[in-house]
């Protein structure tokens, strides 16, 4: 089996017996990322000093030290999560040129158990969209078919993930962010609890809404991830001092006992037929596993775009106002300084190192924030928040995890659907009242559509149990038998 | 001065600087004394990803402010979010509270010329400081150390009447807060802030006139003077028929006169909405009366207290509670010498006009309250007099040494023997036969001259109680 | 009906500067995104407390203690423009 392919705990294990070093490894996928990058510009920036990193590592291993349960894992990391010395874009031009002088919890906790930095990937500019087309760095490729999306925002974590370029990679999840690309490309995306994994350093686009999360090819990947970024951070009030449950050990295989909830809502037409296709063989396969399907009925789910449109914009327009060009960022040329208005200073640096897609963001926002429209926007999205997560939490008493569809489709054409934004909001229909009701979900793949496309299902459970989940994830593939994990991508 | 039959109405906005180690929501250091941008981290730079964490200590000082102020403490309060650009805010944002704030409706209660008055403290609440901004002509600079700092502001109602009022219920404020250790109340270093809300009204009428806020004054005295001068203006304006502007003015103390800042033109749309990176701050019965019980005892008891206590006047107890610090150097004095009225005597005449004239504030006071006590139980044990006393103080005040030590090392003290006493006057009856026999004829009015021969020949030393006694006695012959 | 004007008027608060055609397309796309949100208005939620944090999570506050791991230069080695160890900005007054 080629080194690329290996699992997390395979790599460990040839790491520590030192049949394979961590220099070895690291440059292994090190200069598949590079080669391979060229056509799927899943990455931003590569770790120039990657391999020197890992070389320390193998001093540290030789020295009798253990370094951690990640030692010399190559991993990529969305550039939306603050790295130390290494360029933070959130893929905009307003921070093409921004090198922070700390890392994100996520990073530093990857770190400490040994991990490696080996690049930042690609993404929606600041993570505003899905299909990742509105970066300032240009389209990421799906690895699966070149001429398609890899899906958004993290779609280049899910393209980098797919080809095998890192050994894991870490996304962000404000609507779907993490899970959407996961089903286009194949591979397995968690969205945590919201409040299970630090937010500090991670670049906000929607406070209450964001969370970072593991983009791996298995089920057991993502749970060696996931433990590692997991628990309580001195620097993110947020986060839960709840104890991080095991994932990784392995779970029983069947479903026995286990109730599985499906969304009456959902059931809608405007479900592509492989996608139908995959949910129902998903529906099909747990119930052999002893699974029992319950039908709910979560009317509220309905809103959950508008909800979620108004209050990650409201709190969007809010987290990008820092980007002024005064202590970072773009800053427009100005031939004098002392001739220039302060409002116009602001006006231009920002108009200029915004996108479109992040500049109607910040529109939306600041109109539903504003004195007049605040009460039937702002406030009343997040009354209907409330309203819909008390849904999903009596949801929770007749059901143990939710399955149903990430994406309406599977992975569309590059530039197929950019042009009306409204379309575009309506895609991420499935994928939004879980971050709205802060619970945990994650995307498995399961099936491929007619042109050979991947496509996941989604798992939900109550807040705090991923532990479910998870059970249900390992089950499920298991049981999943899909002919490929790898796409077969050529420099 | 003449209000022309109008009614000033005026509304303080205090801001106070929290005496916190770190900043609200950074571990960043508070220190004044600090280089350009070093007290500053991702949180108060606004870096991308940073989030703020709730400093424990800044809560608690709030809460014991309020406590003080006779507020009403929320069990759940929520930082909300004010938008508006500007340079020294650094996330384009300040962390502040909008409708749920810590602290409300409380009161002050303090007098003006003799006449109570009871203030409205309609909220104080917490929020972050922005950092400084320092003009250069062709550009500005921006200083962060000052960015994140916690303050609390604390809102009057629109109850004070004049610039006195004002200014006495700024200086209670401050004087409440530093008594419960929660701000230093340095105005110049700006660690408190005084807003004042100006406007007129004719008398007898209910609605507010126009307000005019007037910013960044930095003494109580200005606080007054600007307050007076804006009221007249106001007037001035009204009489010749023109109408107030809502704006913003700035006091000058050089002129004496408050100019135009900024007039509001549209009014700001700071987009309030609550911090979804904090939770509400939820308060517990238990913290709350774990902080009532600590609080200290306020300025206004101890005042009452040091009357029936110490059985002071109003006057003396009023200067003495004026300062925490210094009504416990009287405190610690009076323990030594058990003499509260001499100790007050002292403190009032003598060592608070040093003080004044060395511009040291009490803790700084080169003679301690122990020495202090002690020298006032030195006279009332007759070692000293009264006039040597002072002699002692003044190098008490020079060395910080202790009273008794300078008495041993200048042979000071006082003679109380009758016998030496006596061998001084026998002396001097011996060099003064004329008027001691004028005086043997009747002319008694010249038994001042003795004392004082008396009392310059023993150098000062003698009692002089004691020096009348046997000086009468001998004078009879 | 949002027009042109609301756009210029909401550009101006997120201080972005916009063209006149950008503004009249935007004025569009906001006009039919912000009718689709309205749906959410038949949604009765009378006496419904909006939800900020959808976790419940427990309260953390830090202890008073000074922590500095960055200098002033770490602070400001991302400034476009700088004297010293100060931000550089057009004059605000």
């Amino acid at each position: 089996m080629k080194t690329t392919d290996l699992s997390i705990k395979e790599l460990r294990n040839k790491i520590q017996s030192r049949e394979l070093s961590a220099t070895q490894v690291v440059e292994t996928f090190f200069n598949r990322a590079q080669s391979l990058n060229k056509k799927l510009n899943a990455f931003i920036t590569l770790n120039e000093r990657a391999i020197d990193e890992a070389k320390h590592l193998d001093q540290r291993l030789a020295a009798g030290e253990n370094p951690g349960p990640l030692t010399g894992m190559p991993i990529a990391i969305k550039d939306m999560l603050c790295t130390q010395g290494i360029k933070t874009t959130a893929g905009s031009k307003m921070l093409s040129q921004f090198v922070p002088p700390y890392d994100s919890t996520v990073v530093a906790r990857l770190k400490k158990a040994g991990a490696i930095v080996i690049g930042k990937t690609n993404l929606d500019e600041f993570a505003m969209g899905s299909s990742n087309e509105t970066s300032y760095f240009g389209a990421v490729k799906n690895p699966w078919n070149l001429d398609y999306v890899p899906g958004g925002s993290s779609g280049g974590s899910a393209a980098a993930q797919a080809a095998r370029l890192a050994v894991a990679s870490i996304g962000t999840d404000t609507g779907g962010s993490i899970r959407q690309p996961a089903s286009f490309c194949g591979i397995v995306g968690v969205k945590p609890t919201y409040g299970r994994v630090s937010r500090y350093g991670i670049v906000a686009y929607a406070s209450s809404l964001d969370q970072a999360g593991p983009m791996t090819t298995t089920v057991s990947d993502a749970a060696e991830i996931l433990e590692i970024i997991s628990g309580h951070d001195q620097h993110d009030s947020t986060t839960s001092q709840k104890k991080v449950p095991n994932l990784i050990v392995p779970q029983e295989k069947s479903m026995k006992g286990f109730k599985i909830g499906l969304i009456k809502e959902y059931e809608t037409d405007s479900l592509n037929a492989d996608v139908r296709k995959t949910v129902h063989s998903a529906v099909e396969t747990a119930k052999m596993l002893g699974a029992e399907i319950i039908e709910i009925n979560l009317p509220l789910t309905q809103y959950a775009v508008p909800i979620y449109y108004l209050v990650a914009a409201s709190e969007a327009s809010s987290n990008l106002a820092r980007y002024d060009g005064v202590r970072f960022g773009h800053r427009s040329d100005f031939h004098s300084l002392a001739a220039i208005e302060l409002e116009k200073f602001y006006c231009r640096n920002r108009g200029e190192g915004f996108g479109s897609e992040v500049q109607r963001r910040i529109m939306i926002g600041t109109y539903a924030l504003s004195s007049g429209y605040y009460d039937a926007y702002y406030n009343k999205a997040g009354q209907v928040r409330r309203l819909l997560t008390e849904q999903f939490r009596n949801a929770f008493q007749k059901c143990d995890v939710i399955l149903s569809p990430v994406s309406t489709t599977p992975a569309f054409k590059i530039g197929e659907r950019i042009a009306d934004p409204l379309t575009m909001y309506l895609n991420d229909i499935f994928t939004t009242s879980t971050n709205l009701a802060g619970l945990p979900g994650m995307s498995l793949p399961f099936g491929f559509s007619t042109q050979g496309l991947p496509i996941g299902v989604q798992l939900t459970a109550d807040h705090f149990n991923e532990e479910k989940m998870f059970t249900v994830a390992y089950a499920l593939e298991a049981a999943a038998h899909l002919s490929e994990r790898i796409p077969n991508v050529n420099a | 001065m003449s209000m022309r039959n109008y009614e000033p109405v005026i509304g303080l906005e205090i801001h106070a600087q929290l005496k916190t180690n770190t900043k609200m929501f950074s571990s960043d250091s508070t220190r004044f004394e600090a280089s350009d941008n070093e007290n500053t981290s991702p949180v108060s730079v606004g870096m991308p990803g940073a989030l703020p964490v709730i400093n424990k200590q800044a809560i608690d000082f709030a809460i014991r402010a309020g406590l003080a102020l006779n507020c009403q403490i929320r069990k759940k309060s929520v930082f909300s979010r004010k938008n508006y650009f500007y340079p020294d805010l650094p996330k384009g944002y300040q962390i502040s509270q909008y409708d749920l704030p810590i602290c409300e409706e409380g009161f002050i209660e303090f007098t003006v010329d003799d006449e109570p008055k009871k203030i409205q403290i309609i909220r104080a609440h917490l929020e972050e400081d922005a950092g400084k901004s320092t003009h250069q002509g062709d550009y500005t600079l921006i200083n962060l150390n000052r960015s994140g700092i916690p303050l609390l502001e604390i809102v009057s109602g629109p109850d004070l009447r004049s610039g006195k009022e004002a200014s006495v219920y700024a200086r209670t404020v401050r004087q409440i807060l530093r008594y419960l250790d929660v701000c230093d109340g340095n105005l110049e270093e700006g660690s408190l802030r005084c807003d004042c809300n100006v406007s007129v009204r004719k008398v007898g009428t209910e609605k507010f006139g126009t307000r005019v806020e007037i910013k960044n004054i930095n003494s109580f005295r200005f606080v007054e003077k600007a307050i007076e001068f804006e009221i007249e203006r106001q007037i001035d304006a009204i009489e010749r028929g023109e109408s107030i502007v809502q704006e913003t003015r700035l006091y000058d103390p050089d002129k004496n006169k408050t100019f135009t800042m900024r007039t509001k033109e549209d009014a700001q749309d700071y987009r309030y909405f609550p911090e979804p990176d904090l939770l509400p701050v939820i308060l517990t019965e238990a913290q709350l009366s774990k902080i009532k019980l600590e609080l200290p005892e306020l300025p206004q008891q101890k005042c009452s207290r040091f009357q029936k206590q110490y059985s002071l006047p109003f006057y003396d107890s009023e200067i003495l509670t004026a300062e925490r610090e210094l009504s416990e150097f009287f405190e610690e004095a009076v323990k030594i010498c058990n003499n509260p009225k001499g100790v007050s005597n002292w403190m009032m005449t003598e060592l608070l006009r040093e003080l004044n004239e060395a511009k040291l504030t009490i803790q700084q006071s080169p003679i301690s309250a122990v020495n202090l006590g002690t020298l006032v139980g030195l006279i009332d044990k007759g070692t000293i007099s009264g006039k040597i006393a002072k002699t002692i103080f003044a190098e008490m005040w020079k060395t910080s040494d202790h009273p008794e030590q300078i008495i041993k090392a200048k042979g000071l003290t006082q003679i109380t023997d009758p016998k030496a006493i006596g061998l001084i006057i026998d002396e001097l009856i011996a060099k003064n036969p004329g008027p001691v026999s004028e005086y043997r004829a009747g002319k008694t009015k010249l038994l001042g001259f003795f004392v004082g021969q008396a009392m310059k020949a023993s150098q000062g030393q003698a009692n002089p109680e004691i020096l009348n006694q046997v000086l009468l006695e001998k004078l009879k012959g | 009906m949002i027009n042109t004007s609301d756009i210029e008027k909401i550009a101006q608060l997120s201080r972005l500067e916009i063209t006149p055609d950008r503004a009249k397309e935007l004025a569009d796309q906001l006009q039919r995104v912000l009718k689709h949100f309205e749906q959410i208005s038949h949604v009765d939620t009378k006496g419904v407390e909006p939800l900020i944090t959808p976790t419940e999570i427990e309260t953390y506050w830090r202890e008073d203690s000074v922590v500095q791991e960055l200098t002033p230069e770490d602070m400001l080695a991302n400034a476009p423009d700088k004297i010293g160890n100060l931000f550089r900005v057009p004059p605000v007054i």
